[in-house]
């Protein structure tokens, strides 16, 4: 009725290749940026912000690094929390060291040098495929945090061994720090994921993300048509460990404020971001905002609901909590292996024939 | 004989002894994967799950106690018996029988021809739902198991050593039972694989999946007694790691420490498993020894994969794995 291409005359090459070639899912980016932007710094408080927005927010982007690695150059990483931790403290060294640059440019930074890191760990999937490469991304997850937690300078020397974040502004606004106000941290975030989400779009619509599907599909015939399996792989590397670090920094800076590299970048946070990946969808970037928001809502509904409502202890919550994430894992897997994205996706094909499927 | 040379040949030893545990869980890795290409990752959970329901078992507590009675306000825990650690044994082994069945029917059955990534991440999947029942059924707090197996120093090792080098090695004797123990599984698990009449259907299946059904092997009965076989390996992995280090969760992560492991070893090879465990084992342990005090310690936590991952580089199929072949 509403959801067709039918009447929507492309006249130029830009308009026919644009991102939303449907006027209604036009329309429904716009709505949802207007409202993201719009309304949601207005009403929101310290609870909403902390509990469910910022972490979606943050995760999002962390999960669209991931995606553009496993999902789309079907490089299976399982050191995410590990490239998290070099943003963190890239951005923690950066915020100390130049107190009076924005944060902006501290955390495009830590992107930045995570990036770096990545392709270095990125280099061995070179000659190591699948599996094997699975586990060599794991070297990279434990050498990290082992370097984190060993090496004093990083955490310029403190005696709790801890990574704090000191007070930053963007603008006069206070971004960091206890004395955040919560839309502020909000928007700083979601500035951050709509630019995130935007350029990766792109990119894998681009030339790159070809040449990173063509790899994923299968590498051998793809290096026989052409595709340089050294700069595909490599980019992918730098592209998503850049996103996963800009997540770190923010995870770090504006989330959680104060860091102990063990617990919270620890090989859970990995297996995490790549559950968000799995259950959203690999290879597309609504998938991985619709795996951030299903993992991070489903502790808090899960709490909300045991609890709260049915009185249970909190232990049992947490391993209640546990037994579901694996089951959905599996039955996703089952049912749906290309995830929420792909149900989004008969959901958009139903419509573009609703009311009349024949 | 100059002390640091000493000291290093008891780190070796203990390295070696080290190793065969990991080569414990290693080789149940290898057998689901030889058999069904499946690399399961629960492993190492289903170790932990063995160990908890081992102990549960033995103390007569309640499954599901907690949530029961938090449910019902009923409070019950125990059931005020005690069973001998052989019974206790046999029983966890139905269970994990059991859940070989389970899982075979309620997953696998269902992934057939995926590909072995989404394999993989299917057993992430039950890592998560296994650890999540084990905690709701036995409780999450740390248990001392104790089946029996003699534990501490070994004295006849100390007073020898101390003869010769005037330095007596410290030994544990539960190390030299696992290792004894881990000699026997790799015997039994070779000559049933080799001399049974399932051992070679299991064979056959992991040669060629449609040739083994066209000659009337049951794939569904290989994959569950496979399972069955690698519930055991965790089984016997679990009681070794309990009884060192107290059944907790922290036994769920060996399972990704037999990862360097199978690699170095190859994914394919029992005796690479055997062979990799104790080049990791003793590689970590001398590292640290040596390296270690320099660069702050706790080298062990990444030796093992950096070891893996620069291996690899060189020898991407690992030590006796198979040649991996590419074509279009």
């Amino acid at each position: 009725m509403f959801y067709r291409e039918a009447g929507d005359f492309k006249t130029s090459y830009t308009a026919d290749s644009q991102t939303f070639p449907i006027k209604f899912d036009r329309y429904r980016y716009y709505v949802v940026l207007a409202v993201a932007f719009g309304i949601i710094p207005f009403i929101i408080n310290d609870y909403w912000a902390n509990a469910l927005l910022l972490p979606f927010l943050i995760y999002a982007i962390a999960a669209i690094g991931l995606n553009v690695l496993v999902g789309y150059c079907g490089q299976v990483s399982l050191g995410t929390g590990g490239f998290m931790a070099v943003g963190a403290y890239a951005c923690y060294k950066l915020m100390t060291a130049f107190p009076d640059v924005s944060m902006f440019i501290h955390v495009i930074l830590a992107g930045g040098i995570t990036a770096f890191v990545g392709v270095l760990f990125g280099l061995p999937s070179l000659r190591i495929k699948g599996f094997y490469l699975a586990v060599a991304t794991l070297a990279a997850q434990f050498f990290l945090v082992w370097l984190f937690n060993r090496v004093p300078w990083f955490y310029n020397y403190s005696a709790s061994g801890q990574i704090n974040a000191p007070e930053r502004d963007v603008f006069g606004i206070i971004i960091t720090g206890p004395n955040a106000p919560a839309w502020a941290t909000y928007l700083f975030c979601l500035i951050f994921l709509t630019l995130c989400a935007i350029l990766a779009r792109n990119l894998t619509r681009g030339t790159m993300g070809r040449k990173w599907m063509a790899i994923r599909d299968m590498d051998i015939a793809a290096e026989i048509i052409g595709v340089n399996p050294l700069k595909a792989k490599l980019t992918a590397f730098a592209v998503s460990s850049f996103f996963v670090g800009i997540a770190g920094a923010l995870f770090f800076a504006v989330y959680l404020g104060a860091v102990e590299v063990g617990e919270v970048f620890g090989i859970q946070k990995s297996f995490l971001v790549l559950f968000m990946v799995i259950i959203g969808g690999l290879g597309s970037i609504f998938g991985s905002f619709a795996g951030a928001a299903f993992l991070v809502l489903l502790p808090v509904v899960l709490k909300v609901v045991g609890v709260d409502v049915l009185g249970w202890p909190t232990d049992i919550v947490a391993h209640l909590q546990l037994v579901i994430v694996g089951a959905l894992i599996i039955m996703f897997l089952i049912l749906e292996p290309h995830g929420l994205a792909q149900l989004w996706r008969v959901a958009k094909e139903k419509l573009r024939l609703w009311p009349f499927p024949h | 004989m100059p002390e640091q040379l000493v000291f290093a040949m008891e780190v070796i030893l203990n390295g070696l002894m080290a190793g065969v545990l990991y080569a414990l869980v290693a080789l149940g890795f290898v057998l689901i994967y030889k058999a069904s290409g499946i690399f399961n990752y629960a492993q190492g959970v289903m170790a932990l799950f063995a160990a908890m329901t081992l102990v549960g078992i033995m103390n007569g507590q309640v499954p599901f106690a907690h949530l029961i009675n938090s449910t019902f306000g009923t409070h019950f825990h125990y059931f005020g018996w005690n069973v001998p650690a052989l019974l206790a044994v046999i029983l966890t082994m139905g269970v994990m029988v059991l859940l070989a069945w389970a899982v075979q029917r309620f997953v696998m059955r269902h992934l057939v021809g995926q590909e072995p990534i989404i394999l993989f991440m299917a057993t992430i999947g039950l890592a998560y739902f296994l650890e999540g029942v084990a905690d709701l059924m036995w409780g999450s707090e740390i248990k001392t198991l104790d089946v029996g197996l003699p534990q501490g120093i070994n004295l006849w090792i100390d007073e020898t050593t101390f003869n010769i080098f005037d330095y007596g090695f410290f030994i544990d004797n539960l190390d030299i039972v696992a290792t004894v123990i881990a000699a026997l599984l790799v015997a039994a698990l070779v000559a049933f694989s080799q001399y049974t009449k399932q051992g070679r259907a299991m064979r056959a299946v992991a040669d060629d999946h449609q040739a083994a059904l066209s000659v009337g092997i049951s794939l569904n009965f290989i994959w569950i007694m496979v399972w069955s076989v690698a519930g055991f390996v965790a089984l016997v992995a679990g009681i070794m790691w309990g009884t060192k280090s107290g059944v907790q969760f922290s036994l769920s992560l060996i399972a990704l420490k037999a990862l360097p492991v199978l690699m170095l070893g190859g994914f394919t090879s029992i005796p690479g498993a055997i062979v990799g465990g104790l080049i990791i084992g003793v590689g970590e342990k001398l590292f640290e020894f040596a390296i270690g005090p320099m660069v702050g310690g706790a080298t062990e936590n990444w030796f093992a994969y950096v070891l893996a991952l620069i291996f690899l580089v060189f020898r991407p199929q690992g030590l006796f794995g198979e040649k991996i072949i590419e074509r279009v």
